[in-house]
């Protein structure tokens, strides 16, 4: 399970990245696209276990999962990919060009100061393009 | 008011900027990677073990790094072959990181080493997301796993430059269906290369072989649909010229003058990745991935 490996990076990134704030960590946005090779769930779970004992115990975790499209260049057909994936054309055949969906990436974080706010598009787990 | 900070930093930076010095190190050292992804009981070590031996006995220098989560049992098995093998305890990890990996052969690794041979661990999922700085990423399966493997991994065999399935000797015995297997494969990795094996008979070994060594040599190898931009350009860098560098992580990363890029790069995706312009485009990527500081700040 290389979740926790992953959440023990996340961890550690945002914790030498806030370090000078001097506050707390109230939740962090992920971005995975689906071909990450990574579980949220997992994730979710092991970040948990990491987050003890840092400035980011107890924090938030936010997912937004990315949807995996391609596109074929020789007809021009763009789609998802599915999960598993199809990286050929259903069209004509060809290979695709993946236009997402391997994102693994720490977005952004939000630091306790007060009021707690997470505006809803950060909340949501809508996909991105 | 509370205080977001935007970030926008892979997770994975630590291990790019990891992998891309050790590929800088092996690429100064002339010697190539083969990255071996596999589950558990696949046949990898037997395979190696017939690779490295016939490499030796071929005047190739080759050498070895196997990583498992306890025990020494596959290197001494391998150190039969007459190569230097190394072994990696992982200590329960699922999967090497380009870290733990330079650390093993900063030291060890003997001058002159043409192949060097990294078998992972025993793991289809988690081993597919690092980079080791290889050259070669080659996923395997026995065809005692079912045909299903490729579409059940995606990642481990849309990321490979190679497939390889082993144990063909007892393809007919178990059943395999050889169709729906490289059916999976397609599907999730247009083009790749495949190459039947079997340890016990010997079958396909040479020709593995063979294809390791043209890699080694600088041909293109297999650009697969799932390589991120970055990755393309990581992977197709250090093939077939010199490296007179370390490279720094992420923000120092800079070329030296004497440093040239052969023909053997075909344009990745939709770039053009023609003469300076790779270089340019590359250096982006690779901007993009390990970028370390903080961006935007307070709002
Ligand atoms: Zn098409």
């Amino acid at each position: 399970m290389h979740e926790l490996s992953i959440a023990v990076a996340v961890v550690e990134q945002v914790e030498e990245a806030v370090r000078d704030q001097g506050r707390a960590v109230e939740s962090l946005t992920l971005r995975i696209g689906e071909l990450a090779g990574v579980v949220p769930e997992a994730l979710d779970f092991s970040f948990g276990l990491a987050a003890e004992g840092t400035a980011l115990a107890g924090a938030r975790l936010l997912i937004e999962t990315v949807e995996a499209r391609g596109r074929c260049e020789g007809c021009g057909r763009e789609a998802p990919t599915g999960m598993p994936p199809v990286l050929w054309c259903a069209g004509c055949g060809a290979p695709l060009t993946l236009l997402g969906g391997r994102e693994l990436e720490i977005v952004r974080v939000t630091l306790a100061d007060g009021r707690p706010e997470v505006r809803d598009e950060e909340a949501s787990h809508v996909p991105h393009r | 008011m509370c205080r977001t900070v935007d970030l926008h930093q892979a997770v994975l930076a630590k291990n790019d900027e990891n992998a891309l010095a050790l590929r800088g190190y092996l690429g100064d050292r002339g010697t190539v990677a083969v990255n071996l992804l596999s589950s558990p009981g696949s046949g990898k070590t037997a395979l190696l073990e017939q690779l490295l031996t016939r490499a030796v006995a071929g005047g190739t220098p080759a050498a070895a790094v196997t990583a498992d989560l306890a025990t020494e049992n596959d290197a001494t098995r391998l150190a039969r072959s007459g190569a230097p093998v190394r072994q990696i305890l992982t200590d329960g990890l699922c999967h090497l990181e380009a870290g733990m990996l330079r650390r093993k052969l900063e030291g060890w690794l003997p001058e002159g080493t043409r192949l060097l041979f990294v078998e992972n661990v025993g793991n289809l999922v988690c081993p597919a997301s690092y980079d080791l700085g290889e050259t070669l990423r080659v996923a395997l399966a026995s065809v005692t796993e079912g045909e299903d493997k490729p579409v059940k991994y995606p990642t481990a065999f849309g990321l490979a430059q190679l497939v390889v399935i082993t144990k063909t000797d007892i393809a007919d015995a178990v059943g395999f269906d050889r169709e729906a297997f490289l059916r999976g494969v397609r599907q999730v990795n247009p083009g790749v290369p495949v190459l039947e094996t079997s340890a016990r008979t010997g079958v396909g070994v040479d020709a593995l072989l063979a294809h390791v060594l043209r890699c080694a040599a600088g041909e293109e190898t297999h650009v697969p649909v799932l390589a991120r931009e970055h990755e393309r350009y990581l992977r197709s860098h250090e093939n077939g010229h010199e490296h007179g560098h370390e490279h720094p992580p992420a923000d120092g990363h800079e070329h030296g003058d004497g440093h040239t890029h052969g023909d053997e790069h075909r344009p990745a995706g939709g770039h053009d990745h023609t003469g300076r312009h790779e270089h340019v485009d590359g250096r982006e990527h690779v901007h993009a991935s390990t970028r370390p500081g903080v961006r935007g700040q307070t709002r």
